[in-house]
């Protein structure tokens, strides 16, 4: 069974913290915060320590979803996408780029915010591009 | 960070978190530290014990307030006052740094008159604090060597939000107390990768590294990398999205790991707002308020599953690493994103691995310039800017001169909050977080042992208040503002003022966003949402639930 430790930031303030993700097989077993970092230092707050618990939530959406009526149908990745891209690219057709607007996360990472707001800026063509950092 | 901005020109901790080992003083104003970013409160209280005072400026008594050697509990929404005050008192004892306000700052001079219109009876008066501890604190953070000023959302989250924090900016300068070591103006930011949103530009205004939409030469450096064009004038912020799509202009979101049905003030609002949209396209992890009201729900894989860096908030870049693969068939946002731009026909989107992504992020950011994933896994601790790959990275900021030239003072007024008690609405309700929940709650409210520790909302209230109402703890209470109405289980606690109620924001049950105030601070339009006034009555119903 594969085993691995994997030294990683914690997804929840802030601060920073690293911590490891002990992995036996294909779950997450454990966090085990990390003596050489220079805010943690061994150290993690009750979150941290239970960071990866939320990972393997039975809650966890596994499947693209669409709307039909009032109820949610699972859907492939490639039905999801065309759904999404013609109902964008309509939108702009019609009503113009700044009829959209995005929404990108403090929890994504900072590749993935860069992609969103090229995305935004380059493909949809608006600045209507903001995150929660002012809330 | 719109205060910081103007005062320094960079809107970003001044210093780092590993600073305060060696600082002299810490003085923590608007932040629940224990709660918010606890392993930073241990580090202070660690400070503490080796020597460094500690100064705690809070309308609630929090549990940093037993380290400190000065607990100011000001009244809410009158910190400007308060600053102004001390800096008089300052000024008075000399106790500024002369040579630092000649060589480094200017507008001096107005503040040095503002603040002789704030002598202590004055302050006294506006903000509940008598002159000897506003002497004590003028003496505890003008006297030491090295002082070093932590705030959050407690002071930003007010309709004078921006004046609050070019007023802590005002203190520092006065006393020289920026561009060395463990010193320094330190907002601590909420979530673990607001900073590395921002510098990515995840704003209305700004490119990747705060470069303006309106500059054509960042614009046309972005062109040139991108092959597509981008649009030059400022777009509307999250509030102003959704008045444009209660309005009807705004037709289409895409919402990426956001919940703003519980992160926003005025819940009802951003309901009516999203239902009135033609396409909302949500990307999250959970089937979270919001993307219930999606037409399309994307599955997004979670931290553990992709790599990639988060920037934490003292400008640290730091990995993140794979250890499972996505769960389900769910993918990690950043594919997500590249797999839809080339469904829509572009290209500029065909990325690999995120380490390409930084690779073009680097090329187009000159503070991330020097930063690559190698440089990252061989250990290196790097806080931006960092311009290129041999350059160290910058633990401290403006060590010779500050990004605008000269830091500049700015002469504040105290303005009272945008809504003040009255005989309708007779209590000051103030939100926030507490420890062992997160935000909207959507991680952390799935983890049990979290929710053992505090199931469900409550509110505070002063047993003095508790008595007039004829209120025990955990019996139900009606909480009504001129927006809505909750109902909430009671807490007495001495955490709080008589007069004044808390509320934490992390549960949808009694979702206290739904009484708050939406008006906004003019220039960082952060909604005034710390300060409201709300009326507080017993319900006679018995409902079902438990908390503590
Ligand atoms: S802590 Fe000691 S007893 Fe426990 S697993 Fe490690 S070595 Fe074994
Ligand atoms: S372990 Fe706690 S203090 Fe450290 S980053 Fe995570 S949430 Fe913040």
């Amino acid at each position: 069974m594969k085993f691995d430790m994997v030294l990683t930031t914690c997804p929840f303030c802030g601060t920073g913290c690293n911590f490891y993700l002990k992995v036996l097989g294909e779950k997450i077993t454990d966090v085990l915060p990390c003596k050489t970092h220079p805010v943690s230092q061994g150290e993690l707050c009750v979150l941290g320590r239970n960071a990866y618990k939320f990972i393997q939530n039975k809650n966890r959406l596994t499947k693209p979803l669409i709307k039909k009526g009032d109820d949610f149908i699972e859907v492939s990745w490639s039905e999801a996408y065309k759904q999404v891209a013609d109902g964008l690219l309509e939108i702009k057709k019609n009503y113009g780029s700044d009829a959209l607007g995005v929404l990108s996360s403090a929890k994504c990472t900072n590749e993935e915010n860069y992609l969103i707001m090229k995305f935004t800026r380059g493909i949809l063509g608006t600045n209507n591009l903001d995150h929660c950092a002012r809330l | 960070m719109a205060g910081l901005a103007a005062a320094f020109g960079a809107g970003a901790m001044t210093n780092s978190i590993a600073e305060i080992d060696d600082t002299d003083c810490v003085l923590v104003i608007g932040s629940n530290t224990t709660g918010q970013h606890p392993l930073v409160a241990s580090k202070i209280i660690r400070a503490k014990e080796k020597g460094a005072k500690l100064i705690v400026i809070d309308p609630r008594k929090i549990p940093l307030t037993e380290y400190a050697d000065l607990f100011i509990q000001v009244k809410p929404g009158t910190n400007v006052a308060l600053i102004n005050g001390i800096i008089h008192i300052l000024i008075e004892k000399g106790l500024i740094d002369e040579a630092f306000i000649r060589e480094r700052t200017e507008g001096f001079e107005e503040l040095k008159q503002k603040v002789k219109e704030y002598p202590a009876e004055r302050v006294t008066e506006v903000t509940g604090i008598s002159k000897e501890v506003l002497e004590k604190a003028a003496l505890l953070y003008g006297q030491a060597d090295k002082a070093m000023i932590f705030y959050a959302m407690g002071i930003t989250q007010h309709t004078t939000g921006t004046d609050n924090v070019k007023s802590v900016a005002n203190l520092a300068m006065v006393t020289g107390n920026i561009g060395r070591p463990s010193t320094g103006v330190n907002p601590l930011r909420g979530q673990n990768n607001v900073q590395g949103a921002c510098d990515m530009g995840a704003l209305p205004n700004v490119l990747t590294g705060y470069q303006p939409v309106s500059d054509p030469g960042a614009r046309s450096l972005f062109r040139e990398k991108w092959n597509l064009s981008l649009p030059d004038t400022p777009g509307l912020t999250l509030v102003e999205m959704m008045d444009s799509a209660r309005e009807g202009s705004l037709k289409g979101m895409l919402v990426v790991g956001e919940n703003p049905m519980m992160s926003d003030p005025d819940t009802q609002h951003v309901k009516e707002s999203l239902e009135a949209l033609d396409l909302l396209v949500v990307q999250d992890i959970f089937l979270t308020e919001t993307a219930k009201l999606a037409h399309v729900v994307l599955p997004a894989s979670s931290f553990a599953e992709k790599e990639g860096t988060f920037t934490n908030t003292d400008r640290r870049v730091q990995r993140v690493r794979k250890a499972i693969d996505p769960i389900g068939q769910s993918k990690p946002d950043w594919q997500i994103i590249s797999e839809l731009a080339r469904e829509m026909g572009f290209t500029g989107f065909d990325f690999d691995s995120p380490e390409e992504i930084m690779k073009e992020i680097s090329s187009v950011t000159s503070p991330y310039a020097g930063i690559t994933y190698e440089r990252l896994d061989k250990g290196e601790v790097l806080h931006w800017p960092c311009p290129d790959e041999n350059h160290p990275g910058t633990p401290f900021l403006h060590e010779k001169e500050f990004p605008r030239g000269k830091g500049k003072f700015f002469a504040l007024d105290y303005i009272p909050p945008d809504e003040l008690p009255d005989s309708e609405y007779p209590y000051i309700l103030s939100t926030g977080r507490i420890p062992f929940h997160f935000h909207g709650g959507s991680m952390t409210r799935k983890i049990d042992v979290l929710n053992q520790e505090v199931p469900t909302g409550y509110v505070n209230i002063h047993p003095e208040d508790a008595k007039k109402l004829g209120v025990a703890k955990k019996e139900w209470l009606k909480v009504s503002s001129r927006r809505g109405e909750i109902s909430i289980q009671a807490n007495i606690s001495t955490e709080v003022k008589p007069g004044i109620v808390f509320i934490p924001m992390h549960f949808s049950e009694c979702a206290v966003n739904t009484l708050t105030n939406r008006k906004f601070d003019a220039i960082a339009k952060i909604p005034g949402f710390k300060v409201c006034a709300v009326n507080i009555k017993k319900q006679d119903r018995k409902i079902q639930g438990s908390f503590q």
